[in-house]
Parts: structure tokens; sequence; C-alpha cells
């Protein structure tokens, strides 16, 4: 019997399309008759528009209209909270009235013949403002703090940090950090005989349908999504943002197809981002080392608009022993545009903080803070007393410790060397929560001996395609290359976001199933036709293997294709499709995945450089369905977490509230340069409470540790507490080693 | 980008339009002109002239012709052997595909990276000279502590002409009939009530060659960069050495430091503080106090005289260990 290609290294079956320029994105979909779209945003940071003069732009060559507040038909709020699917990135729908909340937001959009008329005539459209001065700063004292209902407490945490023998009390601020998908968000609308069909990147296909059939005010089935390929991600294409709506608005208000770009610069204000955030945690413990109080309270930037909580203390009840733990969240209501997921949110920015606290403890009480970590070893969940679904923390520490050489480090900092370089070592912990959703799929089986899978869901990049593929060449054994995965379109079974790394445990449960009922049909059919060497035979006799029909316990030599059986009965195919549900162990278990990451910086204060050298990641994330796709999911984003550590911040000008970095050039992310050797291991316990393959997500978890451990090496190295990222060199300067 | 009449200029005289701007890698001229920074009525193709070549000069020295692509003349031999300042230098600028297209006498006018100047939206005395410099009270981390003044602070983005400029390079540029040599340290000019006048070129006038001169023998010399990242990111401080040691006594230095002043930035001081001094730590700490003397820091880029110091310090070590 052939093996199964699940848990193997598989090449992504859509890799070939994407690195010969095949795949068709977004705005590569050749549309006939296709204008262009080009948003003029607001040049304040807070007032109002006193005035649109679209008088010269309007006479302009090629020009066919210009959109805006005072002159379009009305975008619609969505029926959010009331009904599903319906979550804008923005709650305010572009164009409602002439308030600016932001540097950057749409205020106007002008459609011409061509990307180059639209955007010289966007030039030319003269707004005016009652200008006000922006809210810019977390600690501005005109900013208004909201509380949240993220309110967590268990015994009195105060009380305990107050009387404990060993404190740390410290704040750490990470800035505004920016997605910057290498795909820009784009979007292509064509409207006709009442329905819409939208070319769009998005991360949802199914809530973009949703958002926009309630944004446009046309019934859902009217509204067609189509995303076969997304350029990158990472949370921003979660949700539709302005130029979608937008796009369709024109189609519809000019019966012409109309494609909208969002430009690289306003991709800064107008696609969401990781908000500056600002956690204060206070940690409590014994002489030797014992957890007595955690409080961390954590605030973070939100829009007018929205009430996005970047929710940093969601691990905090639960990643290390504690009798005594708070964690609060507020929200500080700035000028700029709406915060959103970015890969890992919240537990990311979290980790930072409440790792690197820890490892101020355990440099306070001078011991290991990996031993810290074990002496604080949560064996279940204590905020909600339940049983950890499989946790393999424990052995993530000492698998990445043995491997990295962890028992060699001398503490002392500065006291490591190679050459002209002083080494700093650094770990943290790394976790995630193990989610699944609901979701449909459909399998069928063809006389021309394909399978075809199918789902509307969509591949971020992560390899999704793939890992529909390789579940049904899993159940049916046909091979992969006679497995034709689809998806990327609403028009399909509902699927699931991808978001919150749940893609893959909620679709390959569907996959499966809908798999074993299209072959259920087959076994029928293979017992009542004719000429079928199974004719007459008990279908429960029959399984499938080898993409062959055969008998239980026999080769599958013995049977025969199945679209040998299919040719009998003179049948196209065979199409079957299944729904399934959450986690079957959600009710009983706490379910998270686990890892630790070990990394190592040269630190040569000469020249005051600083860089990361080797970092290794043990992940205990459940098994792993491909573990190339996985291993690079893990890859990229140790990737991003050193650019996070390092290098990114959005900064704004106060003045305007303008991101003045907004480029590739000038904001900066990890280059191929910057990494370094890499290595990720995978534990590969089965968590069969999540589903039948035991598999959990693995897109964000490698990004949660990455920083407080590049924090921790860095000090290590160079004796400088880096609280506020990104660790750049003017806060290294004071190095005395 | 505003529409403009293109035209392609196959001899030099043909090129010369005082009403022109010069297109040649236009890394710098096409991004401008997409931002509006930029908005010539004309502008002329100048890559089919022939100045592609990089010649023997008859010095000894070597003649490069002002359309050498950057990443040619970085691996071009007699670079790399004779100057590996300004291989080095060319290496560290942008990135493959920037350097397959930039040129050598289009990365000597390169413009600045200043956020205010590359928006129209801002103030900028150098786009429209007396409406105001929004960098002195905004993020300047990536500004000037030396050569600045209170009309400007905008950083010369060049790695190339720093290494160049510690190579007493020579920039020759054709005018109508009109040939002339220009030191590359004169071809600069500081922005003091000017920003505007960023080298004493003329309109029309075209840099047709560098020629670096010979090097004394057992000269050495390097260029170092420092930065937030290790590739594509402009210096936020550079020290270009070119040094002559003999029997552990410096007989000629000449020194730059690029990413921290309004022009690639040669340092007499440095030089002087060098020349005749026995190689050691405590001469090099000098010579670095005194390249950085009289530096002026804005709000955020305070870090930049302590960085620039120790590259060059750092630069030395290397140079003469």
């Amino acid at each position: 019997m052939a093996t199964s290609v699940v848990g193997k290294e598989v090449t992504r079956v859509d890799g070939r399309l994407k690195v010969t320029g095949r795949a068709a994105y977004a705005v590569d979909h050749p549309i006939e008759n296709l204008a262009y779209g080009v948003p003029v945003a607001s040049a304040i940071g807070s007032g109002k528009i006193t005035g649109i003069d679209a008088s010269v732009a309007e006479k302009m060559p090629g020009v066919l209209a210009v959109m805006h507040h005072g002159n379009t038909e009305p975008i619609f709020r969505t029926a959010e909270p009331f009904e599903r699917d319906s979550h804008p990135g923005e709650n305010r729908p572009p164009f409602e009235d002439d308030v600016v909340y932001y540097y950057g937001q749409f205020v106007a959009l002008v459609v011409a013949n061509t990307l180059q008329q639209a955007q010289e005539a966007a030039r030319h459209v003269k707004v005016s403002y009652d200008a006000k001065k922006p809210l810019i700063s977390l600690d501005d004292p005109g900013a208004e703090t909201k509380p949240t209902r993220r309110h967590y407490t268990r015994g009195d945490a105060d009380a305990a940090f107050a009387s404990a023998p060993v404190k740390v009390d410290a704040t750490y601020v990470i800035p505004t950090e920016t997605h910057n998908a290498m795909e820009m968000h784009g979007s292509i609308a064509v409207w006709k005989d009442g329905k819409f069909t939208l070319y769009e990147t998005t991360q949802g296909v199914m809530n973009h349908q949703g958002v926009i059939s309630q944004m446009l005010g046309v019934p859902v089935e009217n509204v067609h999504v189509v995303s076969p390929f997304c350029g990158g991600g990472f949370g921003s294409k979660l949700f539709p943002w302005p130029q979608s709506p937008l796009a369709a608005l024109a189609a519809r208000t000019l019966g012409r197809p109309v494609q909208v770009t969002v430009p690289r610069s306003l991709m800064f204000t107008t696609t969401g981002h990781r908000p500056e955030t600002e956690q204060h945690v206070r940690l409590g413990a014994t002489q030797d080392g014992k957890l007595l109080a955690i409080a961390h309270e954590a605030k973070n930037q939100t829009s007018p608009m929205n009430d996005y909580v970047e929710g940093c203390t969601e691990p905090t009840p639960f990643l290390y022993s504690c009798p005594n733990v708070t964690a609060v969240q507020s929200l500080v209501t700035l000028n700029i545009g709406t915060p959103t997921s970015m890969r890992g949110p919240g537990t990311t920015p979290g980790m930072f903080a409440l790792d690197s606290a820890m490892d101020e403890l355990a440099v306070k009480l001078n011991i290991d803070p990996l031993e810290l970590r074990l002496r604080n070893y949560a064996e279940k969940d204590e905020s909600s007393n339940r049983p950890f679904s499989s946790k393999h923390l424990r052995e993530c520490y000492q698998t990445g410790a043995e491997k990295f050489g962890w028992s060699k480090r001398n503490p002392k900092v500065g006291s490591m060397r190679d050459g002209n370089e002083i080494l700093g070592w650094g770990m943290a912990t790394c976790t995630w929560g193990a989610y699944r959703g609901g979701a449909q799929a459909r399998v069928r089986l063809s006389a021309d001996g394909r399978a075809r899978v199918s789902c509307a869901t969509q591949d971020i990049g992560t390899g999704t395609y793939t890992v529909m593929a390789e579940i049904v060449s899993d159940k049916t054994g046909i091979p992969l290359d006679r497995v034709d995965a689809v998806l990327g379109d609403s028009s399909l079974p509902p699927g699931p976001t991808s978001g919150g790394s749940s893609a893959t445990a909620t679709i390959v449960s569907a996959v499966a199933q809908a798999s074993m009922s299209v072959m259920d049909d087959l076994f029928k059919l293979a017992v009542h036709t004719e000429k079928s060497p199974f004719n007459g035979a008990d279908s429960a006799s029959l399984v499938m293997s080898s993409g062959r029909v055969h008998k239980k316990g026999e080769s599958p030599e013995s049977g025969v294709p199945f679209e040998q059986l299919l040719k009998l009965r003179r049948i196209a195919a065979l199409e079957q499709e299944a729904k399934t549900g959450g986690a079957p162990g959600r009710e009983k278990y706490s379910m998270h995945s686990f890892g630790a990451q070990f990394i190592e910086v040269g630190w040569d204060p000469g020249i005051a450089r600083l860089r990361v050298r080797r970092t290794l990641t043990v992940m205990d994330a459940g098994r792993i369905i491909n573990k190339k796709a996985g291993g690079n999911q893990i890859l990229g984003a140790v990737v991003m977490g050193i650019g996070m550590a390092m290098l990114e911040e959005t900064v704004y000008d106060p003045r305007n509230g303008k991101p003045v970095n907004n480029n590739y050039a000038d904001y900066l992310v990890a280059t191929n340069a910057d990494v370094p050797e890499q290595e990720v291991i995978f534990l590969e316990y089965p968590d069969l409470a999540i589903g039948e393959y035991g598999a959990r997500g693995i897109g964000e978890i490698g990004l949660t540790g990455v920083a407080s451990a590049i924090a921790m090496a860095t000090y290590h190295a160079t004796g400088v507490r880096v609280r506020e990222l990104p660790i750049r060199v003017e806060k290294l300067l004071e190095s005395r080693v | 980008m505003r529409a403009f009449q293109f035209t392609q200029a196959k001899t030099v005289d043909a090129a010369l339009d005082p009403g022109s701007r010069f297109l040649a890698g236009g890394t710098t001229l096409i991004d401008l002109m997409k931002l509006d920074v930029e908005t010539p009525e004309r502008v002329v193709d100048i890559n089919l002239l022939p100045l592609a070549r990089v010649e023997a000069a008859p010095d000894g020295g070597l003649k490069i012709g002002a359309l050498v692509r950057n990443s040619d003349l970085a691996v071009h031999p007699e670079v790399k052997a004779r100057y590996a300042v300004l291989s080095e230098a060319l290496l560290s600028g942008a990135s493959p595909q920037l350097r397959n297209m930039a040129t050598t006498g289009g990365n000597l006018l390169q413009r600045t990276r200043c956020y205010y100047f590359r928006d129209t939206a801002y103030a900028c005395n150098k786009r429209q000279p007396g409406s105001g410099c929004p960098a002195m009270d905004g993020y300047n981390r990536i500004h000037a502590v030396l050569g600045g003044s209170e009309h400007c602070v905008a950083t010369h983005p060049s790695d190339m002409a720093v290494a160049m400029m510690a190579l007493e390079a020579v920039v020759h540029a054709r005018k109508d009939k009109r040939e002339r040599r220009i030191a590359l340290d004169e071809l600069y000019l500081l922005p003091g009530t000017t920003p505007d006048k960023e080298n004493v070129l003329e309109p029309g006038e075209l840099i047709t060659y560098v020629t670096l001169p010979k090097l004394p023998a057992g000269t050495k010399s390097h260029y170092l960069k420092l930065r937030d990242r290790a590739q594509y990111e402009f210096a936020l401080a550079s020290a270009a050495v070119v040094v002559s040691v003999s029997g552990g006594r410096i007989e000629r230095a000449r020194i730059a430091l690029g990413g921290i002043a309004t022009k690639p930035w040669r340092s007499r001081e440095a030089e002087a503080a060098l020349e005749g001094k026995s190689a050691s730590e405590e001469n090099f700490r000098a010579a670095a106090e005194a390249a950085m003397h009289g530096a002026k820091p804005l709000r955020d880029n305070k870090f930049k005289i302590e960085l620039a110091k120790r590259a060059l310090v750092r630069a030395l070590t290397v140079m003469t260990a």
C-alpha cells in the first residue's frame, strides 16, 4: 500500500504557477472595458471637509467620475454584530459624511479610462478642510481612554505583589507595525444584471461576500467573490477595507468594471495595522522563583470608528502557574486609522511584555531563565481549571535547550564571545490558541481518474490548496498530481476565513468527511453495477487505496481503479459534500499550541552593531499535515519577528498624523541578509481533541516568542534592557560591554 | 506623474538641452517624477551616449564614464584591485536591481531621502525655496548633523560619492562646447540659504566622466557602512578611508563620511589629525573627534555623532591592522 502524503514534506501544488508568474492575483484578471479608480486621501489628521472642488479634474482626459460624500449613493453599514460574515475592516463606510478621522482616509475616488489618467486627475481634486490638531500619541492628554470588557482576575494580584519578596515592575512599548504584504490591496468589481463579481485579494471570501452584500445593499447571492491567490495578508486582508465597497459602488454607478488598487503609501493608513501598545507588567515571586502575582495591564491605540482591542493579555491567565493574576485591557482613541489583526494579534505583543518581565525576574533572582519557566510550569489551565488537550511545552524547552547548547550559557552579561563579537543568548515561550470552526467541503471523483476538492476558503500563501489535496489523497490514495484543489470562490461550499491559525484544522475534517462520503457512494455503485468485479458484494467490505477500489484486507492491485467503475455506469463523476463543526474537545479541554524559541545575537560593541546569528524553534502544534509548508510558516514568522524586534516601526508625524516612512525603503522589514541560520523542530503529538488528524494551526505561533527572545539575548550581550521596540542602535550606544 | 516630452540623444552634443532633465538609470528621477517632486517638461534619455566605459587615465588613474552602471563599476577588476573603497561602497548601496540601473553620474547627483522633500504636501526649502523646513521639528532620525543650516538638514544619500570623495575624484562636465573639471568636493554646495541649489552644475551641463587619480603605492582603502538592517538601507553613518602607513606611521590619509551630512563629507580635520601620527586607537579616536567636531544634532539623530566616530575608528583599525 502506498504511504500517505500527510505529514510529509510536500511541495505546494500551486508553487509552479506562482514562481513562473502565471498565478492570477486579484487585479491581474483580464477584464474588458476596465476603468480605474484612484483614491484621494485626506491630507489632514482630523477635522472636516469644507469643500471638494473637482471642476478641473472632471474635465481632464479620460475622467469618468469624481465620487465623494456629496455626490454618491450611500454605502451602508454592515449588520454586525447581528449577522455573521459581516465584519468590515472599518465600521464607518467610506464617504459616510464630511468628517476626517485620520490622515489617509479616502475622501474621494477619481475614476478614469486609464490608471494614469485617474492618478493625474486625483492630483487636481482640491479638497478644503477645517483642520483640527490630531491626537497621535498614546499619552496625549486630550485622548480618551476607554476600559474594555477584557478583564481577567483570580486571587488578589495587587496584594500578592505588594507583599512579594522579589518584584519586577516594568512598562513595555511596541510601536505601530504595518503588515506590508507584498501584494497590495486591490479590487476589481464587475456589475452585470444586478449582480456583482468581485476579484479580490482576501483572507475570507465568505466574509467579503457578506460585507459587500450589506454595504452595497444587494442580496448575498448577487455577490460573487473570486480570490484564487493572495499575495500575503498577515491579517490585513481578513476584512474588507474601503477600496472594495468603493470599487463596487463605482462599477454600479458607472455601469462599467472598475479596479481600485491601494497604493503602498495608503496601505500604511487605510488597510489596518498592529496598533501601538503600552503594557505595564508587575511580577511578584518568592526567592526561589515561584510566581506569586502577575498583573498585566495593556492599552492600545484604536480609531474613532472602531473599538479594536489588541488582546495582549490573552496568554497571561494560563501561560504560567500563578495563584494571583489580573489582566486588564484599555483603549486610547487616536486620529489614526483602524487597527486590525496582524499575525499573532494580542499574544505576540503580549508575550514580548510578559516574557521580557520573566527574564527580568530571572536576572533579579539569578536563576536561569529556562529554569524559571520550568519552576512555574502550568500543568493545567489555571484560568479555566481544565486540562490542556495536548501540552508538551516541557519537551519543547528541553529539546530546544539540548539542540541549542543552552547549558553552556554563561549568564553574566557580555561574557560569551566569538572573535570580535559578544554573544547574547535568549529564549522565550511561544503559545497560540488551537482553533477549529465549521466548514463545508465537496469532493468529486471523476471518470477521467481525477479527484477534485473544493471549498470557499482561500490560500493566503500558507499551503491550503496543498493541504486540501493531501487529505483527499490520504483518504482515497489518489496521487496528488491527480487531485485538483479549488478554492477562493464564494460560490463553493462555505469555508473558513484564513485567520487565527484555524484554516487547516477547520478544513481537514470537512474534506476528510466529504472524501469518505463520496467513497461510500462509490462502494454502493461498485456492488450495484453489472460487470463490476464487486457486483453483489457487501459495500461495507470495500475500501479504497492507491486510487483503487478493493476488498478490505486485500491489496489495491486486487481491485480496480475507481474511474473504471464510473465508466461502467457511464457516470461522469460522483460528488459529495460534508459539513463539520468545531473541535470535539473544546468543552473539555483548554486547547493551545506551545513552543520554545532560542536565539543568539552577535554584538559588535566597536561599531554598536547587533545582528541575529541563529534561531531555533521547537513547536508543539499537534500533527503537521505538510512539513514543508508548515516549516515555512515558522521560518516566515521568525523572519517577521526579527523585523518586529529590531526594525519595524510606523512613525507618525505628530503634526498631521502622516506615517512618514510609508514605503518599502523607509519602513524596514528584515531582508534576506538579516536572516541567519534558522532551525525548526516539530514535536508532532497529534491533538485528537481538535479532530481526527490532530493538527493545530501554525501560522502565527512562530512569531510569539521572537521579540522577547531577542530582547533577552540583547540584554545578555549588551547589558541594555530594551523595553521599547524596535531594538535599534541609539538604544544600545549606552552599552558598556 | 506629469506629462513630459521625451527624446533620446545619440551624441553628447545633442543631449545638452538646458531645458531638459537627463535620464540615465532613472532610479532617482523617475521615482521623484512619480511623486510629483520632479516635474520636468522635457526629459532626454542619455543611455545611448558612448559614456559607459572604464578606461585607464593618462596619469595612471582611472577614467569612468558617467553611464557606467554601479554594478559593473563595483566588480571592475581595476576598481577592486586599486580602489577597494569604491567597490565596497557601491556594493553596500541600494539593491542589486537598483545597482544594475544606477549610473556613476546619476549616483553623484542622487537626491535626498528626506521624508518631507519627497512629499509635496509638506513645505520644503529644497523644493520651494522659502517655504520652510518641516524636518527641523519633525521626525529627523535620518537627517544630517554636519553641513546643515536652519533651512535644510537633508542628508546626501550616496555611498559611492563618499568613497569618491576620499579618492579625490574629479568630475568632468560638458556644457555647450565647454568642458570643465570639477574637484568632487567642489561639485556639492552646502544648503546654506539656498538648499534648492545642490551642486555647481548649470542647467544643461552633463557629467561625462569621473576620473580617479592614481593612488600612491602601498595605499589601502576601505568603506564601512552602519545602518539598522544588513542590506538595502541608506547609511546611518559610514566612513571611507584611504590611507598609507609606513613603519607604523600614517603617511597619508584621506577621510570621508557618509549618512551624517548634507553632502558627502570630506574631513580634512580627521586627515590632519592622522597624518604623521602613529596608527593607534588613541589617534584614530582623536581623528574621529576632530571629524565630528561642531556636529549639531536634532531631536532624533544625536546617536549619529557617536556612530560616525565608531565607524571611522573601526575603518581605520581594519586598514592598519
